[in-house]
């Protein structure tokens, strides 16, 4: 039988996976920013699970919101990622050093 | 209450949304020569915002759209102080913008918006509107940061500030998720009784209360989570580290209000150790490394952790004078953050950025005034009396005294003895060193009337201090 906590474990996997691929990953920015969705992911799968459980719609609510915020976040991140693109000929996540101290 | 009339308590905001929308149309119909009505239509939206908060202004604290909203004394006090600190930077930036070519409407809209995030954070009752009100603030910063496309290193702050605060918003979220789930409940105030009915000491809540914290510290800026802070303060062109440095730090302290205190006020025994370790590290890195900076933007962004690390100090106290001492540093800082941003903003002109110590070299013989106005914030920010950064310290030192964490208010006034050299050296180098840039100061008449204000004002505001005190007597 499938419970709560399996649900809430395989959440805080993907959560983990979300923080360890931003901190791991020295390669990419656009891997940094499907991480970044990921962890948003876990979030929303957490709040269904939990509001199922509950019993209380509150949680799904949340979830449709965080839904919106994240395609607009998405849609800055890769704006910002433009304009940075035109000053650089690549957007590796090492190049990013050119401020020290 | 009918449905209309609950909409009633948020009329600054919906007036709010109405005007940021309006600039924007009419931004995008203005010819360039007349891109100034952008400017002066901003200036009539946050004064319009301020007419209808001060027409709302409610008795007693009204919770009203299903919980998700409250308006008190502490949220009018807030939103109005956001309004002047959010027109001054406009007025700041006014000609910064134009001397480089990057006057658009677009710094206005966008820093509406900010605002109408900020309002929504501090009056957020719920932790759905909090998060909401932390990503339109957040997502207009994030674009405000980008704003000089030209610019290689604008560009590359706002992808750092983009990743780590999308970290932050993730760690928040997570751990309201498992708010959720112990509390049954998004609500601040039902969150508050079931955190009392659990002791404070459930181990979940404190899983949950970990995260939260994480994305609040990362908000403010606050050790071990200020990367992006110096960065940003640095990439970003001086208007947008000024409304970075002073609105959005307000939100920052009603995000802490609403959630620690509102909240998880219960649990206050478990954060106020976590804030505590914060605090310090915060007063100890922020002034330590702020000795080895350069560049005076970056200077202050360090000066801004360490300042956060005092702030924190009053909230972790956890009493009435404690929160009042909070929001009074809070609005201390504020106001003389700006007048610090005013200052490299007014050097600055075309084709050159004020922003290495070095161009402050001798500015007592450039204009003595604005050495003076100078000098006052720096004195001010390291804390020597009469002026208005001495009482916000002794206000909170005294509050952390109060509740017997005597070892902080000690921390506290060491790392401040620390900072004083930094802000010290500024002064050296203004009084007693030779200018090597000799051109005069070229600003409007309005940027100098407002900037000579705002210095007047931190050391009026320090020999009177009971103006701002009584204020903050509002805070409960």
């Amino acid at each position: 039988m499938i419970g709560l906590s399996h649900y809430l474990t395989l959440s805080g996997i993907l959560f983990t996976l979300g923080i360890a691929g931003i901190f791991i990953n020295r390669r990419n920015l656009i891997l940094l920013l499907m991480c970044v969705e990921l962890m948003l992911l876990a979030v929303n799968f957490n709040f269904i699970i939990l509001s199922r459980f509950l019993d209380d719609i509150a949680g799904q609510v949340f979830v449709f919101f965080i839904l919106t915020v994240a395609a607009a976040e998405a849609a800055i991140g890769l704006a910002i990622l433009v304009v940075l693109f035109r000053s650089r000929p690549s957007v590796q996540v090492d190049e990013l050093d050119s401020m020290k101290g | 209450m009918n449905a209309l009339s609950q909409f009633a308590p948020a009329s600054a905001e919906i007036f709010l949304t109405f005007a940021a929308c309006t600039v924007l149309l009419v931004d995008v119909f203005l010819p360039d020569r007349y891109r100034v009505w952008s400017y002066f239509l901003a200036l009539a939206a946050v004064a319009g915002t301020a007419l209808v908060l001060v027409a709302t202004a409610p008795a007693e604290p009204v919770v009203t759209l299903s919980g998700a909203f409250v308006a008190d004394s502490l949220s009018q006090l807030l939103k109005l102080f956001t309004c002047a600190v959010v027109a001054v930077t406009f007025l700041y930036a006014k000609d910064y913008l134009r001397a480089r070519s990057l006057f658009q409407g677009e710094y206005y809209v966008l820093g509406l918006l900010a605002m109408l995030g900020i309002f929504v954070m501090i009056s957020a009752h719920s932790m759905l509107s909090l998060y909401l009100g932390l990503e339109i603030m957040s997502l207009s910063l994030y674009a405000m940061v980008a704003f000089n496309r030209e610019s290689p290193l604008a560009a590359e702050a706002a992808m750092k500030y983009f990743i780590l605060g999308a970290i932050a918003t993730g760690c928040f979220l997570y751990g309201t998720s498992i708010l959720y789930g112990v509390t049954g409940s998004l609500d601040l105030g039902e969150i508050s009784r079931r955190a009392t009915a659990l002791d404070g000491l459930d181990v979940h809540l404190l899983v949950a209360l970990s995260f939260i914290l994480v994305g609040v510290a990362f908000k403010f800026g606050a050790v071990p989570f200020h990367m992006w802070l110096p960065d940003v303060y640095q990439g970003a062109i001086t208007p947008v580290t000024l409304f970075i440095g002073t609105a959005a730090k307000i939100a920052s302290l009603a995000m802490i209000f609403r959630v620690l205190v509102d909240g998880l006020g219960p649990m206050h025994a478990s954060w106020a150790d976590m804030l505590a370790v914060l605090a310090v590290l915060s007063m100890a890195v922020g002034n330590v490394v702020a000795i080895a900076q350069t560049n005076i933007k970056r200077m202050l962004a360090y000066s801004t952790i360490s300042h956060v690390g005092f702030i924190l100090l009053g909230v972790l106290a956890g009493t009435t004078s404690g929160y009042q001492a909070a929001v009074y540093y809070t609005l201390a800082y504020v106001i003389m953050a700006a007048a610090a941003f005013g200052m490299i903003i007014l050097l600055s002109r075309a084709g050159f950025e004020a922003e290495a110590l070095e161009d402050f070299r001798g500015l007592n013989a450039r204009s003595p005034w604005f050495a003076a106005i100078m000098l006052i914030v720096m004195f001010s920010m390291a804390g020597v009396p009469p002026l208005l950064g001495f009482y916000a310290k002794f206000s909170v030192l005294a509050a952390v005294i109060e509740v017997g964490r005597t070892w902080l208010a000690i921390a506290g006034v060491v790392f401040s003895v620390i900072g004083a050299f930094y802000y010290l050296r500024v002064v050296k180098l203004m009084y007693f060193d030779e200018p090597v840039e000799h051109a005069p100061l070229v600003a409007g008449s309005d940027l100098r009337l407002v900037l000579s204000v705002n210095g007047l004002l931190v050391l009026a505001l320090g020999i009177f201090p009971q103006a701002l005190l009584a204020i903050t007597a509002v805070v409960r």
